[in-house]
């Protein structure tokens, strides 16, 4: 990845914008405490020296020009950091603390910055002061100052670091957000990376997550659970069509060849029709193992959740149930319903009668004579029991697959793939799906969650 | 019956053709939409069969155009989809009946006849009669030959669809969509059963049987000729 790439990602716009609104709430410290320190003191200042300065005032008015001279002497003696002056309207100093008059425009008065000369270890230094100067009744100068060299120097030195601190703060952010920027983008490149393989054509790829378990890792988790359900998808289609391409192929070859035959025999009009009625026949059970293998298909791919909707479970097993009835009743097996209360589940309800049906019409073709069969709804669970010869435990697991047959169907009519639509069924309602004894017989439990929303 | 058939594979429209002219039908064909549509509207059909799927115009929105003027004329859809959504899309367009390719000729022919029959002012009779059977749909009552026959809910039912439909062949499909109101073929035939409990109800002790099986179509139940 180049620099230039990092600067465009939205993890680094981010880190900009947190940074700008650092500097502003940094700048924003030191401003609160530059006025709250130095600014205090300063106002404190500028108060004591006006005060002075027109107490001095009153002092000459009252008392006159010897009487201020007299006081403003005497402080001056006194005071290190107060700094004073008397002049003439000409400039001749007449009492004080400073070697002369600071500059100033001629009838300036009231505040005034300026610098002047003092005597330190090893020589004259300039400090910095500030006064207040007044022009007293008669055009004498009266200035009452302070050094401020102290506090400039306390100023500069905060002002130093607020820079400093500013500066520091924009380095360190943008470092920071380059390095953030750059993890989050390895591993946003790593997932971008596995999209690409997958787009490749390797299904099998998945996003690698993180033990941290951030947002992130949900991501990845999400498209990896999106990509197993595409693989499924995928795997289950190349099945379907696998498995029509072999199942059509044998019936399609049986009758192709039953054609050939016939046209190869003898001029003989009844067999030709006979011929004709059994093609008919075969044609159609081709198109029943077709027409299963796409109901299969359809019922796993869920695409229709248009038609997924509150269903009522017992009306469901009731109807299902009453349609097979008089089936079970003619091949003299006992059936019983035993419905529960109503079972409001979210589904396809044609689909679910289609399970049931399956699951019914088995127990009809398998229960001999004198056996009994039970259609029982408790909760969500659906069970039909039967007292046929049952399905020995090591089958069990195999009896959902299309086209599994087992040794006992044999002769019996069927395509091998009622069972594997009422899996197909299950799979798309999240439901349960289980092959028990029922001593004897079989017992199939279908099990839909209730209340829960497995559409979504 | 004037029948048009629009449907773009002309092989698969000319043996609907024959046959249904064989059982003594007007039948037109038009093999694509704009075609067909504008036969439609030229009128004077009884039913009309029209391919879902056909190039230009599909069936679809063929059957929308032609219901915007309030015509009525009966539509079978014939379709390779065969999703509950799609037939049911079909449907909300304006068909009466959907049938998935491939069919039997003779499931066709009972569908066309019966869609025919949908207009017949008899079918919002609450009365109806075939021969000694009558037929009391408010009351769901059934007599034979002035007896009481008592029916279960769903024997009254299909005997209602069978008694609308007298003198037609109603198809197992046709049974198992209207009486049942399921879409799917269940594996054994189940249907079978239920017309020998309704033939055992309203015909055994009856002379003359009413309720016929019609080998390799479906069943037909007539007043003795």
């Amino acid at each position: 990845m180049r620099p230039t790439d990092l600067l465009h990602t939205s993890a680094f716009r981010l880190t900009l914008i947190h940074l700008l609104a650092l500097v502003v709430s940094v700048a924003a410290v030191f401003a609160f405490v530059y006025w709250s320190t130095t600014g205090v003191i300063a106002r404190q200042t500028d108060q004591t020296v006006a005060a002075e300065v027109t107490g001095l005032g009153e002092h000459y008015r009252r008392f006159g020009l010897g009487a201020l001279r007299a006081v403003v002497r005497e402080r001056s003696a006194h005071q290190r950091r107060s700094l004073y002056l008397l002049a003439t309207p000409r400039g001749r100093i007449l009492a004080g603390n400073l070697d002369k008059p600071p500059d100033f425009a001629p009838g300036a008065a009231g505040w005034l910055d300026f610098s002047y000369a003092r005597p330190a270890a090893g020589g004259i230094r300039t400090h910095a002061a500030r006064g207040r100067l007044m022009r007293l009744p008669g055009g004498f100068l009266l200035l009452v100052g302070r050094d401020i060299q102290d506090r400039a120097e306390i100023e500069d030195r905060v002002r130093g670091i607020a820079i400093w601190a500013v500066v520091l703060t924009v380095l360190l952010g943008l470092a920071g957000g380059l390095i953030i920027s750059r993890n989050v983008l390895r591993r946003i490149e790593a997932i971008d990376r596995t999209g690409r393989e997958i787009m490749a054509g390797d299904l099998s790829r998945r996003v690698p997550v993180s033990p941290r378990g951030d947002e992130l890792d949900n991501l990845a988790g999400n498209l990896n659970d999106m990509l197993a359900r595409i693989e499924g998808l995928m795997t289950g289609l190349r099945e379907v069509t696998d498995n029509i391409a072999h199942d059509l192929r044998t019936p399609v070859t049986r009758l192709r060849g039953r054609l050939e035959a016939v046209l190869r025999g003898p001029d003989d009009v009844s067999a030709y029709r006979a011929a004709l009625e059994e093609t008919l026949v075969e044609a159609d059970a081709v198109l029943a193992t077709f027409n299963g293998l796409l109901e299969i298909a359809r019922a796993e791919a869920g695409g229709d959740t248009a038609a997924f909707g509150e269903v009522d479970l017992a009306a469901v097993a009731r109807d299902v149930a009453e349609l097979y009835e008089p089936l079970a009743e003619e091949k003299g097996i006992a059936f019983s319903v035993d419905l529960d209360a109503p079972a409001r589940v979210r589904g396809v309800p044609e689909l679910l009668a289609q399970a049931l049906a399956n699951l019914v019409d088995n127990a009809v073709k398998y229960t001999p004579a004198g056996g009994s069969i039970r259609v029982g709804l408790q909760g969500g669970r659906i069970t039909v029991s039967d007292t046929g010869p049952g399905i020995p435990e090591a089958d069990r697991g195999r009896v959902f697959e299309r086209f599994m047959r087992l040794e006992r169907s044999r002769g019996l009519p069927g395509n091998g793939l009622g069972l594997a639509l009422v899996a197909a069924v299950a799979r798309r309602h999240k439901a349960g799906l289980a092959l028990a004894d029922n001593r004897p017989g079989l017992k199939v439990e279908f099990t839909l969650p209730v209340g829960d929303d497995p559409g979504r | 019956m004037r029948i048009l058939v629009i449907e773009d594979d002309r092989e698969a429209a000319r043996y609907m053709a024959n046959g249904l002219a064989e059982s003594g039908h007007t039948v037109e064909t038009a093999s694509d939409g704009a075609d067909g549509l504008a036969l439609a509207l030229e009128g004077g059909f009884d039913v009309m069969v029209v391919d879902r799927m056909l190039p230009g115009l599909d069936g679809l929105s063929l059957v929308e155009e032609f219901r915007r003027g309030d015509r009525t004329t009966p539509i079978l859809f014939l379709s390779a989809l065969s999703a509950v959504d799609d037939r049911v899309k079909g449907l909300r367009a304006g068909g009466d009946d959907y049938l998935v390719k491939p069919y039997a000729f003779s499931e066709l022919l009972a569908r066309v006849e019966a869609l025919a029959r949908r207009r017949d002012p008899a079918q919002g009779e609450m009365h109806i009669a075939v021969h000694d059977l009558e037929i009391d749909r408010l009351a769901r009552r059934v007599t034979r030959a002035g007896i009481r026959v008592p029916l279960q809910p769903r024997e009254f039912r299909l005997l209602e669809y069978l008694a609308l439909h007298a003198g037609q062949v109603v198809t197992r499909t046709m049974l198992l969509e209207n009486v049942w109101e399921y879409h799917f073929d269940p594996q054994t035939n189940v249907i079978d059963v239920h017309i020998s409990r309704l033939r055992a109800k309203i015909d055994r002790d009856f002379g003359e049987h009413l309720l016929h099986t019609i080998r390799g179509a479906g069943y037909c139940l007539r007043a003795p000729d």
